[in-house]
C-alpha cells in the first residue's frame, strides 16, 4: 500500500500524545525520522496495518491533549499506523466529540434531550448564548454544544465539560447553572499547562507492561459543585434485598478490598469451580435475557459463541449507554465498577475468550476513571491477567472509549468502532457469535445483563429464574426520570406495574402551583421505545406485558411527562436526535430521519396539511422499520408513531388496523 | 504431461422459491442471483457486479418468509427452502419510499433506470415539498457530526451542491451522489488500493471525501477512473462528458461503442471507446473481462487525446 501523506509537521504535544498510545516509532517506516539504516529493510504489509484498532485511542489522545485534531496530527497517526489519511479522516469526522478544526480547549456539552428539555435546558442554552455566543461559536475561551442525552437524567438539566491538557480534566454539572459552567475569565489556559500526568490510560500494554495512567485528571474542573456519589441516583441504596444495586452506596467504588468484603469475587470463584459449560448452563437455566433493549437470551448467545471452533474469541461489555433517558449502566459503573469487571471475567471464562473489551461512551468520564482504577487493582491481585486465581484461565480487559456516537451502541457498530473503522453497523447475518470483532466469535452483552450473572452464579440459575414472571426472569433496573418526586435507578423484580414503579418514586407530586401533577404520558424504552398514556399505568413491566400492550421495555427507560410539557416539541427533539445519530449508511434511515424531522416540524408549528403529513410520516416510518440495516433506523419511528396513535398528539386518529408484532 | 486445472469444489444446489416459482441455485448464491435465474427483475443501485455488496441503498429489498424485516437481495445468501417475495405490498412500499427519499434529496437526472422504477412503484419524490437551495461549495464538507440546523419544514433538504471541478480528467458532482460506497470500495481495497477517498461525516451529512476535503491533485488519487466506472448515478464523470452536457451536445443516441485492446502496455486490458461524431468522449471497460474486471489505469482511461484533436481549435 503506497500511502500519500500531507507534508505537515505535527506539534511536539501532538506527537507525544500519539506516542503515549502507540509507543515511540521504531523507524522511518512507522512515522519516525528516516535514517539511512531504514533503507536496508522494508516494513509494511499486514503487520504494519495490524494496529488499525489503535486509531480511535490515538485520535482520543490528540483530542484530549490539544482539544482538536489538526491535519498534521492526523497525518502523523496515519504514518504510525499505516492508515490511508482519507480513511482516518472518515473515522475522525464520524464522531461528534472530535473536531478537525481548531477550537478552544474547553468544550461544554449541554444536554438538550428529552429529560433535560423537560427540566429547562432551553433556558440554560439561552443563558449560554447570551454569555458566549451561539452553540458552536469558537471565538471565546470555551465553546459549547447542544448534546444528546448525557445519561444524567435524574439530575437534569445536565452539562459535561472537558478541557484538553496533560492530563485532560472534566467536570459534570447536574443540575447545571450557567454560572457554574462558564469558566471565569482567564481560567482556561491558552497554552497547555505543564502537568505530570499523561493522557489515555486505555489502549494496549506498552512494552509488555500495563499502562498505569488514567485518562482524566482526578481533579475536576473548578465551577460546578462536586458530583454526588452514584448512590444519590439510587433511592433504594442500602436495601440488603437488592441483587444488582446491593453494593451501591455501601462500598467505596475505588476499593477492591471493600468490594471483596461485600461479596465481591465470590461469583468468579464459584464460576471457576463449576467449569465453563456449567456456567453457561446456569445462565441458560436462569432465563436471563439481554437488558440493552433486544432481550436476546444470554445463555443462547454464550452457548453459540463458546461452541464456535474459531479462536481467539472475544467478549465485549457494551457500556455505550446512549439511549435517551437511560443511565442505569452509568450508575452501576460509578457505584460498583468491580462488579462489571468480575462479570465480564466470568463471561470471558464461559466463552473461553482470550480478551474482553469494555466499550464505554465518551460522555462518561467518571465511570471511565473508576473502571480504569478497577482494572488496575484487579490486575494487581491476579483477578485479571495470567492464570487467574490459580485456575489456569488467562484473561485481560481493555477499555475502549467512544467519542459521541449513539450508533456505536449497536453491537456490530461497536466491532467496527473498536477495529478503527467508522462506527457503521454491519449487516447480519453473519451474527456476532459467528463473526464479531476482528472477524472472530464474540459475545457482546450490556452492562446490566452482565451484572446479572453474579447473582446467577451465587444462587444458581433455577433460583434466579424464580424471581420475576414467566419469561421475564430476575430483577430489572428502571431509569425513572422526568416528573417524579424521586428520579433515579430502581431495581424491581419483573412483574411490578408501571403505576407501582411510579409510586416507588414518590409519584408525580405537585406542580409549582401546588396542584397535583398529572402524568400525561410515559416514554417507555427511550427514543427507540414508545409512549404510553397517563391512564395506562397498569401495564405490567415485563417483556410480555409491555409487548401485549404494544409497548417495549427497551433499555428500561421510564420518562414521565406531565401535562406542562410540549409533546410536539419533544417529538421534534426525538426526530432531530435520530437525524443526528443515523450513521448514514442506508437510505431509509439516512434520508427517512430527515423527512421525519421536516414533517414533525411542520406539524408542531401547525403548518402544512396535517393529514397528509401524518400519512407521510407513516409511510416513511414503515419503510425505515422494514428496510433499514440496523435497529436505529428500524426503531426511529416508534416513539413518533406511538405519540400520534396513542397520545393523539396531533389530534385523534382514525382506527389503525392492528398490526402484527414484528 | 497434462497440467491439473483447478475447477473448485462442486457446489451443492439449494432450492428456493421466488414468487412461488421454484428454482435451484448454487449454494452461496444471493437472492439476487436466484431472482435473475427465474427472470425476475430486481432494481439495484448500490450493487456492483464487480464489487462486494454493501446493501446500502435498500432498493433491492425483498420479503423472506419468516424474517422480521425485509432483506437486501443483493447480499443475502440463499438458504435451503427459502421463500422469497419480490413484489409483495411491503416490498413495493419500501422500494417506492427508497426511490422517493433518494429522488427528493439527490439529483437522479443521470441515473439510468430511475424513471422506469418511479413509474413501476408509483414513486413521487416531489411530495416531500420544494427542494432546498443547493449548499455552497464546501459547506457540506465542513459539517460536524451530530449537529444540524433544524429547518422550518418548508423545504426538503437535499445533498445538492456545485460540481467539484479540480482537475482536467474527471469531475465530482456530489449533488448526484447516493452514497453507494462503490467509488470508495473501487478506490480502496477491493480494486485500486489507492485509498484517495473515503466516507466522511455522519448521517445525512455523510459524504465521499478526500482527507480534509483537499482537491484531487493534492490527494492520493492516481486518476485510474475506476470510481467513474462503478458510479451508478453519473456523480463521477469524465470532464469531456461534463462539458458536453453543459454545452448541451452530449447525446448518447449518437454514440457508438467499440471495444478494443489498450495499446499502452502488455497487460491487454480491454477498453470500450464511446465515440460521438467521430470523437472519443468517454472510455469504459467491460466488467466481464477476466483480466481487469472493468478496471483500467490513467493511460487506458484518459489517454485517448492523441488520437483526436478535440479542442485544438
Amino acid at each position: 500500500m503506497d500511502l500519500h501523506f500531507l507534508d505537515a509537521v505535527p506539534e511536539d504535544s501532538e506527537r507525544e500524545a500519539v506516542d503515549t498510545v502507540l509507543g515511540p516509532p521504531e523507524s522511518g517506516w512507522d512515522g519516525g525520522t528516516r535514517q539511512a539504516s531504514d533503507l536496508r529493510f522494508a516494513e509494511g504489509g499486514h503487520t504494519a496495518r495490524g494496529r488499525r484498532d489503535l486509531l480511535l485511542p490515538a485520535l482520543h489522545a490528540v483530542n484530549d491533549r490539544v482539544g482538536w485534531i489538526s491535519p498534521a496530527a492526523l497525518d502523523y497517526i496515519c504514518r504510525r499506523l499505516t492508515i490511508p489519511p482519507a480513511e482516518a479522516y472518515g473515522v475522525a469526522t464520524f464522531y461528534a466529540m472530535f473536531s478537525l478544526n481548531e477550537r478552544p480547549r474547553r468544550v461544554v456539552h449541554v444536554c438538550t434531550d428529552i429529560a433535560c428539555a423537560a427540566k429547562g435546558s432551553q433556558q440554560l442554552c439561552a443563558q449560554l448564548t447570551e454569555r458566549a455566543g451561539p452553540a458552536g461559536a469558537e471565538g471565546g475561551e470555551f465553546t459549547w454544544h447542544e448534546s444528546p442525552c448525557l445519561g444524567l437524567c435524574e439530575r437534569a438539566p445536565a452539562a459535561v465539560s472537558f478541557e484538553a491538557g496533560d492530563p485532560p480534566r472534566y467536570s459534570v454539572a447536574a443540575p447545571a447553572a450557567a454560572d457554574e459552567i462558564v469558566p471565569a475569565p482567564g481560567e482556561v489556559p491558552a497554552q497547555e499547562s505543564a502537568g505530570a500526568g499523561s493522557p489515555n490510560g486505555h489502549g494496549p500494554a506498552l512494552n509488555g507492561g500495563r499502562p498505569r495512567r488514567r485518562t482524566f485528571s482526578p481533579e475536576t474542573l473548578p465551577g460546578p459543585a462536586p458530583e454526588p456519589p452514584a448512590s444519590a441516583a439510587v433511592p433504594q441504596a442500602g436495601d440488603p434485598d437488592l441483587l444488582l444495586l446491593r453494593r451501591i452506596g455501601v462500598v467505596d467504588p475505588a476499593s477492591l478490598d471493600d468490594y471483596r468484603a461485600n461479596g465481591g469475587y465470590l461469583a468468579l470463584r464459584e464460576a471457576l469451580r463449576m467449569g465453563q459449560s456449567a456456567v453457561i448452563r446456569e445462565v441458560t437455566d436462569s432465563g436471563l435475557v439481554g437488558r440493552g433493549g433486544a432481550a436476546f437470551p444470554t445463555g443462547r448467545k454464550w452457548d453459540g459463541t463458546a461452541k464456535r471452533p474459531e479462536t481467539p474469541r472475544y467478549v465485549i461489555c457494551n457500556a455505550d449507554e446512549s439511549e435517551p433517558g437511560t443511565f442505569k449502566d452509568r450508575v452501576i459503573m460509578e457505584g460498583d465498577p468491580f462488579s462489571v469487571i468480575e462479570s465480564l471475567t466470568i463471561a470471558g471464562y464461559a466463552n473461553n475468550a482470550a480478551k474482553g473489551y469494555i466499550y464505554i461512551r465518551g460522555e462518561y468520564p467518571r465511570a471511565l476513571s473508576l473502571l480504569e482504577n478497577a482494572i488496575e487493582l484487579a490486575h494487581a491481585r491476579n483477578l485479571l491477567g495470567r492464570d487467574i486465581l490459580g485456575s489456569g484461565f488467562d484473561f485481560d480487559i481493555e477499555i475502549r472509549r467512544g467519542a459521541g456516537a449513539y450508533i456505536c451502541g449497536e453491537e456490530t457498530a461497536i466491532f467496527n468502532s473498536i477495529e478503527g473503522l467508522r462506527g457503521e453497523p454491519r449487516s447480519k447475518p453473519p451474527f456476532p457469535v459467528e463473526r464479531g470483532v476482528f472477524g472472530k466469535p464474540t459475545a457482546i452483552n450490556n452492562v446490566e445483563t452482565l451484572v446479572n450473572v453474579l447473582p446467577i452464579m451465587q444462587m444458581g440459575g433455577p433460583a434466579y429464574a424464580a424471581i420475576g414472571t414467566g419469561r421475564s426472569t430476575g430483577p430489572k433496573l428502571f431509569c425513572v426520570s422526568g416528573s417524579v418526586q424521586r428520579p433515579g435507578v430502581y431495581e424491581v423484580p419483573f412483574g411490578a406495574s408501571l403505576r407501582e414503579l411510579i409510586e416507588m418514586c414518590g409519584g408525580t407530586g405537585t406542580g409549582p402551583d401546588g396542584a397535583p401533577r398529572v402524568p400525561r404520558a410515559v416514554l417507555l424504552g427511550g427514543a427507540a421505545g414508545g409512549f404510553v398514556r397517563g391512564d395506562e399505568l397498569d401495564i405490567p413491566l415485563t417483556f410480555e406485558g409491555a409487548r401485549d400492550a404494544g409497548a417495549t421495555l427497551g433499555s428500561g427507560v421510564v420518562l414521565v411527562l406531565d401535562d406542562t410539557v410540549d409533546l410536539a416539541a419533544i417529538l421534534v427533539r426525538i426526530a432531530a436526535f435520530f437525524r443526528d445519530e443515523s450513521c448514514g449508511q442506508c437510505v431509509p434511515c439516512r434520508v427517512g430521519t430527515v423527512r421525519q424531522e421536516e414533517a414533525l416540524v411542520r406539524l408542531s408549528q401547525g403548518a402544512g396539511p396535517r393529514r397528509t403529513d401524518i400519512a407521510l410520516l407513516r409511510e416513511v416510518g414503515e419503510a425505515m422499520r422494514d428496510a433499514s440495516i440496523c435497529g436505529l433506523g428500524q426503531t426511529a419511528w416508534n416513539a413518533v408513531e406511538s405519540a400520534i396513535d396513542r397520545l393523539g398528539v396531533f389530534g385523534p386518529q382514525e382506527e389503525q388496523p392492528v398490526k402484527e408484532v414484528r | 504431461m497434462s497440467t491439473p486445472v483447478a475447477i473448485g469444489a462442486p457446489r451443492r444446489l439449494v432450492e428456493v422459491t421466488v414468487d412461488g416459482q421454484e428454482v435451484r441455485v448454487p449454494e452461496g448464491a444471493t437472492i439476487l442471483d436466484a431472482c435473475e435465474a427465474v427472470g425476475t427483475d430486481v432494481p439495484t443501485l448500490c450493487y456492483g457486479d464487480t464489487l462486494t455488496p454493501r446493501n446500502a441503498c435498500r432498493v433491492c429489498v425483498v420479503e423472506v418468509e419468516g424474517a422480521r424485516t425485509l432483506v437486501p437481495a443483493c447480499s443475502r445468501k440463499v438458504e435451503e427452502s427459502m421463500s422469497v417475495a419480490t413484489d409483495s405490498e411491503r416490498v413495493r412500499h419500501s422500494r417506492k419510499m427508497v426511490l422517493e427519499l433518494l429522488g427528493s434529496s439527490v439529483d437522479l437526472s443521470t441515473t439510468p433506470g430511475v424513471p422506469e422504477w418511479n413509474e413501476r412503484y408509483d414513486a413521487r419524490p416531489e411530495r416531500f415539498g420544494p427542494r432546498a437551495e443547493p449548499a455552497p461549495l464546501g459547506e457540506r464538507d465542513a459539517r460536524h457530526a451530530g449537529e444540524h440546523e433544524v429547518g422550518d419544514g418548508t423545504v426538503a433538504a437535499t445533498v445538492e451542491q456545485p460540481t467539484k471541478v479540480d482537475n482536467d480528467l474527471y469531475v465530482r458532482d456530489y449533488g448526484k451522489c447516493i452514497m453507494c460506497y462503490k467509488c470508495v470500495d473501487a478506490c480502496g481495497e477491493q480494486w485500486q488500493n489507492t485509498f484517495a477517498i473515503g466516507i466522511a461525516g455522519r448521517g445525512f451529512d455523510a459524504r465521499v471525501s478526500t482527507e480534509h476535503d483537499v482537491a484531487l491533485p493534492d490527494s492520493a488519487c492516481v486518476y485510474c477512473g475506476n470510481c467513474i466506472e462503478v458510479c451508478p448515478t453519473g456523480a463521477l464523470s469524465f470532464r469531456t462528458e461534463y462539458e458536453m452536457r453543459n454545452e448541451g451536445t452530449w447525446d448518447e443516441e449518437r454514440q457508438s461503442q467499440t471495444t478494443t485492446i489498450c495499446t499502452y502496455c502488455g497487460v491487454g486490458c480491454n477498453v470500450t471507446l464511446h465515440v460521438q461524431d467521430n470523437e472519443i468522449v468517454k472510455v469504459t471497460s467491460p466488467h466481464d473481462n477476466p483480466v481487469t474486471h472493468g478496471n483500467l489505469c490513467i493511460k487506458g482511461r484518459f489517454g485517448f487525446q492523441h488520437v483526436q484533436q478535440r479542442r485544438r481549435d
